[in-house]
């Protein structure tokens, strides 16, 4: 969707994802159907961190298990390495699971009690490779020293880690197939501040030498200014604003992304700034308001905007901004 | 006389491998018309002495405590009936997970009108009234209709809405607010946040929030206590806890925040909570401090004096740098020195 910087650099594109869910209504009922995620497309570059922020119900965790293929996308295409993946062959889901993996937000749910740190690690190995039991074991050890946690501690269960250490060994789980994406499903949102920054460091400094490019999945929007290259911000399933990191931060443009902004409290001097009130709550993703689904909430809205759904490239700029108002210069 | 005075409070916990003190020695008071914020990690005590207060703990916990007065009132010792009559009139909680804190068999106007029921003699057609007119306060659109609304079919933002309705049902005198925001999107969070504080300076009751996240604090407290490991470390008006902390402890938690970032690599704390099994002798942070020396690893630290925000410290900070420290060659951890 962008001008592509060096197609070579971009290791997985995702053009026009979109999952759509069936609810059931009885057996007679005609069933409803929620769109939990449209219209997706985006790039990812290797060694690059590109974040998708929203609250929740956006669509963001959705995306989160189209790209990893823990579901299908009802629409729209996956390249992976330069593969175009659509995730109905066995052979697209082997490529798209080795080379794609995933960090849950809860470290306490993600892991499987009855396993050791020693199998939770080894088991990608036995299931992807052909590796022998010595090599699966050196593999896991030296991840684990790289993850920062201790090697003898192979044989202890998840229970016996600290919330910071669980997220070290499924940031470990996932990279034993040495992927080149990673999708970080909010990986620091379950823990305390203290423990959340030697984490951020731990994924910066991976990012750092094994070139993985991060699909960073938040709702803290100081960490995501903190780690991220580009962002992308998603209302009820859509995106609704696309940029790289210093243009969403200085110089927001969606009203959504202006108001998501102001309310992030803020620990600097002086802070109490003018707030953008947002009336209301996200509406159902079940019965979407028609036009731009932010309307209701907007305070910019004006006639277009209950009609038609904006698009989100705005003519005659390289702006990615969904809004009426951006695009007639109003705001 | 400040509305809340609490000397030296402490809480034992009976677990299955021994006593586990939660909260060690903690003191603190809030006035009327005061917000005071208690901030620190997850199992530093702050809301254990905050259910001690309301007489919510289970009987593995042991509460002791030289004075706990709330309203000129004794609270320590108090028979459980003769607490009834305070908490949830004069004393009311606001909990973290509005959806789990509701009942889901009763209307939301029922659950609010028991307050006024039990404490007020309310009778029902008053008690109806009264429950709309809270919802409006809380800014519940179409009020009279939601008051037969269950839990259910409310979203987390109006579950939450409904809690600070029935906390308020009585005019308290004094709200704790627990986490009352960390379940809820930003925009909802903005939303509550300043419906409290609007609500607070209209009716000059006291504030504690109970928080980990320090946008909220600086946002919102006049006043904040910070916690570690179930100990105060540090006491301080909150713009001088931002510009110039006290306690190594607050200093670097401060640091590692993303957005006061000023490198690429944050500033980490090493080393996690010291739990029931690893706790330190003296100073309960020095094995994470960069600033330890023998001495905070031997000696118990002094609380220091009003200037240096009564800092729980051998060596607390001014302006950054650690008052009466014998210089980085005594400090026993030099590794984490560079990465200060």
């Amino acid at each position: 969707m962008n001008a592509p910087v060096d197609p070579a650099t971009v290791v997985l594109a995702a053009d026009g994802l979109a999952r759509t869910y069936e609810l059931k209504r009885g057996l007679f009922g005609k069933p409803a159907y929620v769109r939990a995620l449209a219209e997706a497309s985006f790039d990812l570059k290797a060694g690059k961190t590109l974040a998708v922020v929203g609250e929740s119900g956006c669509g963001k965790s959705t995306l989160a298990r189209v790209v990893t293929m823990i579901e299908k996308p009802t629409a729209g295409s996956l390249t992976v390495d330069g593969r175009t993946v659509d995730g109905r062959s066995a052979a697209d889901a082997r490529l798209l699971r080795q080379s794609v993996q995933i960090v849950f937000q809860d470290p306490y749910g993600s892991l499987n009690p009855r396993q050791t740190v020693a199998a939770i690690l080894e088991e990608p190995l036995y299931v992807n490779t052909d590796d022998d039991a010595a090599t699966r074991r050196a593999k896991a050890q030296a991840m684990m020293r790289r993850v920062g946690l201790r090697p003898e501690h192979a044989e202890r269960y998840p229970h016996m880690f600290s919330g910071g250490q669980r997220q070290r060994i499924a940031i470990a789980r996932a990279l034993m197939l040495n992927p080149k994406i990673l999708v970080l499903d909010e990986p620091v949102s379950a823990l305390d501040v203290s423990i959340q920054a030697q984490v951020l460091n731990l994924l910066m400094d991976l990012q750092e030498e094994m070139g993985l490019a991060y699909l960073f999945i938040s709702h803290d929007l100081g960490v995501v200014r903190h780690i991220a290259d580009e962002v992308m911000v998603m209302y009820l399933g859509r995106p609704v604003e696309y940029g790289t990191r210093d243009e969403i931060f200085a110089d927001p443009k969606h009203p959504y992304t202006r108001a998501l902004l102001s309310a992030t409290p803020s620990t600097e001097a002086g802070g109490r700034r003018e707030r953008i009130r947002l009336k209301g709550e996200l509406p159902s993703p079940l019965n979407p308001p028609t036009g731009c689904a932010f309307h209701p909430r907007c305070p910019y809205m004006y006639e277009p905007c209950p009609k038609e759904r904006p698009e989100l490239a705005v003519p005659d700029s390289d702006l990615l901004v969904a809004c009426h108002a951006v695009r007639e210069g109003r705001i | 006389m400040p509305l809340l005075d609490i000397q030296n409070l402490s809480v034992d916990f009976k677990t299955a491998s021994g006593p586990f003190r939660a909260v060690d020695g903690v003191s603190m008071t809030v006035d009327a018309g005061e917000i005071v914020s208690i901030v620190g990690e997850s199992g530093s005590g702050k809301s254990v002495s905050m259910l001690a207060l309301m007489g919510l703990l289970p009987w593995t916990a042991t509460i002791t405590a030289d004075r706990m007065l709330f309203d000129g009132h004794e609270l320590a010792g108090l028979s459980a009936r003769q607490r009834r009559r305070i908490v949830g009139k004069d004393m009311a909680m606001i909990f973290q997970e509005p959806m789990s804190s509701l009942n889901p068999c009763f209307t939301v106007g029922f659950q609010i009108g028991e307050a006024l029921k039990v404490h007020l003699k309310l009778d029902r057609k008053a008690r109806r009234r009264r429950v709309i007119e809270l919802l409006e306060m809380v800014g519940i659109p179409a009020a009279a209709e939601r008051v037969d609304a269950f839990p259910h079919q409310l979203s987390g933002g109006m579950s939450q809405r409904v809690m600070i309705a029935m906390a308020i049902a009585c005019q308290p005198k004094l709200l704790i607010a627990d986490e009352p925001t960390t379940a809820l999107d930003v925009t909802i969070q903005a939303q509550i946040l300043e419906l409290l504080m609007q609500l607070q300076s209209e009716t000059g009751m006291g504030l504690v929030l109970i928080t980990h996240d320090m946008g909220v604090v600086a946002e919102t407290a006049h006043r904040v206590s910070v916690q570690y490991a179930g100990q105060k470390v540090e006491e301080q008006a909150v713009a001088g806890l931002f510009a110039d902390p006290h306690h190594p402890y607050t200093a670097a938690l401060l640091a590692a925040l993303p957005e006061r970032a000023t490198s690429r690599r944050l500033p980490s704390i090493p080393g996690v909570v010291p739990g029931q099994f690893d706790r330190p002798t003296g100073c309960l942070f020095s094995p994470r401090c960069k600033f330890a020396t023998e001495r905070c690893v031997t000696k118990v630290p002094p609380v220091q004096g009003r200037q240096a925000g009564y800092a729980l410290c051998h060596y607390p900070l001014a302006g950054g740098r650690p008052v009466g420290h014998p210089g980085p060659g005594a400090t026993i951890h030099p590794d984490l020195q560079e990465v200060a």
